[in-house]
């Protein structure tokens, strides 16, 4: 915008709008107004969209967590009144948000170190394990990650049924009685953060095979020498190289997974007994109760959340120097 | 991460911003593949490796292989306790089903509709920004582009709230428009073309001033045309989270001639239909089968895309 005001002072403004073409010399010397009008224009179909869908909303999101907007004050969002900080100070009193916060720690604890663990067993294997058939395990690892949580949402819930599932059979192969997983308490979280490892750690996989990319050869052929087994070397050279991509993984990771919603909403719908309830989606269920400054501010507790525990993440797992 | 980009057959260089993502340079020297022949390993431990990891990939791969397979199985059979594998008498019963009886055409339609829009508007305006504020200079650039990334950090469930005001607002519930119009831009897309933008020479630019073309003919002429590795990650990327998309179709979508796969899937799973088996694994069959094949044909540029930017 500032370089449309410039543009215009200097008198050389295209009424058209579409930056100077052709001329040589005078193009040349024009560049830099030329230049900021071309950016903007560019700029231009991007910023409006960004603007009215992200922006926008964001900045409305803020508004409406302080006041008491319901679904039937849609038609005027801002003629509402503002309670101030009262949906927030609900939120810590309302025992199921706190179920549901609780139940996203459960999920969040248990799931990421799992699905690092198994993201980095399988990148390391790969990496310096094996020598064939490398890509063939690579892609299938990374299959479910693409596949939409809807249908395997649809395939787990038989194979996760207490009878006649394929887990519980295989398990019964060992002589192991499996539970009922999504009907039991106690069972349902295990199993979903089961389902989001599968799903996920193909990306982590990914991510930490490049990352491995990086790791210094020589370094584990000077180890190797030294009388280093496998192990060691793994715990003092790797790990320690990895540093910065597990900080990158566990956070990129942490985030999602702070905000599980999916997973609960299509195989248990938050059952039974609110045991697999996620504080999204228990967002998501006052906003469909039409609570929607209530569902703001609930909102916006879930990305001050999301801010501190990556701030930790960073603390615990920064490079040390 | 820096093996792919060596490996990537592209006469572009590549963005500097690739290398050493993750905070040290990658090793110049050693070639892929020499890496499990290590001093001092041991050949005859190798097998045990090979074991373990079918039977991962098993574990991995099976619920899919269950899923087709299941998707061919008459209903009977699948109540059938302990679970058959291999269908005993395969049939098409079930995809019949549910493109007679349950419309799944026109939802594979507003699938594909959808998910085209997206990519094709991310494509479009993210390079267009991306070019911006990678090779020209304009006055608020560094304040655009903080605003851009720090908008990355906000989880979705902000803006949801908000966002269906608005679209509701306007008229575009229960609209293929309400359902495009949110995602046509994103700033992940805008952080990816960029940096990839800022790893082509400048000269480029420069020859073209000379040659006295526009600021817009070097986008569309010059730049573009070298953008290819990177266009291919970012539409793929986005049309796989555009179909794989469920909250927000599954909130505007009100009526089955919006219903994109994953939302009629959903609302099947739990609805009349939610004990008959086979049809929603065919109808899940349906919805993974699409996106496998894209994901097989491109799976190298995607796993390259994967890596460089970390993000699905």
């Amino acid at each position: 915008m500032a370089a449309t005001s410039e543009v215009t002072t200097r008198g050389e403004a295209d009424p058209t709008g579409r930056p100077p073409r052709g001329g040589t010399a005078k193009s040349r010397r024009g560049g830099a107004f030329g230049e900021g009008r071309a950016a903007w224009i560019l700029a231009l179909p991007f910023c409006l969209l960004f603007l009215t869908f992200t922006v926008w909303p964001v900045i409305q999101s803020l508004f409406m967590s302080i006041t008491d907007t319901r679904a039937r004050d849609l038609k005027t969002p801002f003629a509402v009144d503002i309670v101030g900080l009262d949906n927030f100070t609900k939120a810590l009193s309302d025992d199921q948000f706190l179920q549901a916060a609780r139940n996203t720690a459960y999920f969040v604890l248990v799931g990421v170190p799992l699905t690092l663990t198994m993201a980095l067993a399988a990148a390391v294997v790969l990496d310096r394990g094996i020598t064939k058939l490398r890509s063939v395990f690579r892609l299938g690892f990374y299959l479910p990650v693409i596949t939409s949580i809807v249908a395997v949402a649809v395939v787990w819930r038989f194979l996760l049924q207490e009878d006649s599932g394929l887990i519980n059979t295989v398990l019964g192969w060992f002589g192991i009685n499996g539970p009922n997983w999504l009907g039991d308490p106690n069972w349902s979280m295990p199993a979903l953060i089961l389902m989001a490892s599968w799903r996920n750690f193909g990306t982590a996989m990914i991510i930490f095979l490049a990352g491995l990319q990086a790791v210094p050869w020589m370094l584990h052929e000077a180890a190797a020498i030294d009388g280093a087994g496998a192990w060691q070397r793994f715990r003092h050279i790797t790990l320690p190289m990895l540093r910065p991509t597990i900080l990158f993984v566990s956070v990129t990771t942490g985030i999602g997974y702070l905000q599980f919603f999916e997973e609960p909403f299509v195989m248990t719908n938050g059952g039974p007994l609110n045991s697999t309830i996620s504080m999204s989606m228990y967002t998501y269920k006052q906003f469909g109760f039409g609570n929607y400054g209530y569902a703001a501010s609930l909102s916006y507790i879930i990305f001050i959340v999301i801010a501190v525990v990556t701030a930790i993440q960073f603390r615990l797992l920064r490079e040390k120097d | 991460m820096t093996t792919t980009t060596d490996k990537a057959t592209t006469p572009v260089p590549a963005p500097k911003s690739t290398r050493g993502r993750f905070g040290r340079t990658p090793r110049p020297t050693e070639p892929v593949g020499t890496n499990a022949t290590m001093a001092g390993s041991k050949q005859s431990s190798r097998w045990w490796l090979y074991g373990i990891l079918s039977l991962c990939l098993v574990a991995v791969v099976a619920p899919f292989a269950w899923m087709v397979l299941g998707s061919f199985k008459s209903e009977g059979e699948l109540r059938q306790t302990p679970p058959t594998w291999w269908p005993h008498s395969a049939s098409l019963d079930n995809y019949t089903q549910l493109f007679s009886r349950l419309d799944f055409g026109t939802y594979f339609t507003n699938s594909i509709v959808v998910a085209v829009a997206v990519t094709a508007g991310n494509l479009l305006f993210c390079s267009m920004l991306g070019y911006a504020l990678a090779m020209l200079d304009f006055k608020g650039k560094k304040a655009l582009f903080s605003i851009v990334m720090a908008t990355l950090m906000i989880p979705g469930v902000v803006t949801f709230v908000p966002l269906f005001v608005l679209v509701a607002n306007a008229g575009l519930i229960d609209t293929l428009p309400g359902l495009i119009l949110p995602f046509l831009v994103s700033p992940f897309g805008v952080f990816l073309m960029r940096q990839f933008i800022s790893g082509l020479p400048r000269d480029l630019l420069d020859a073209g001033r000379v040659d006295g073309a526009g600021e817009l003919r070097i986008f569309a002429r010059i730049i573009l045309p070298l953008c290819g590795p990177a266009l291919a990650t970012l539409g793929i990327l986005t049309f796989l989270g555009s179909w794989n998309n469920f909250l927000w179709p599954l909130v505007v979508a009100q009526s089955e001639k919006t219903y994109t796969l994953p939302v009629a899937l959903a609302l099947y799973s739990k609805g009349q239909n939610s004990t008959n088996y086979g049809l929603l694994l065919a109808g899940a069959t349906v919805v993974v089968i699409p996106v496998l094949a894209v994901f097989l044909a491109f799976q190298r540029k995607f796993i390259e895309g994967i890596a460089t930017t970390g993000i699905k």
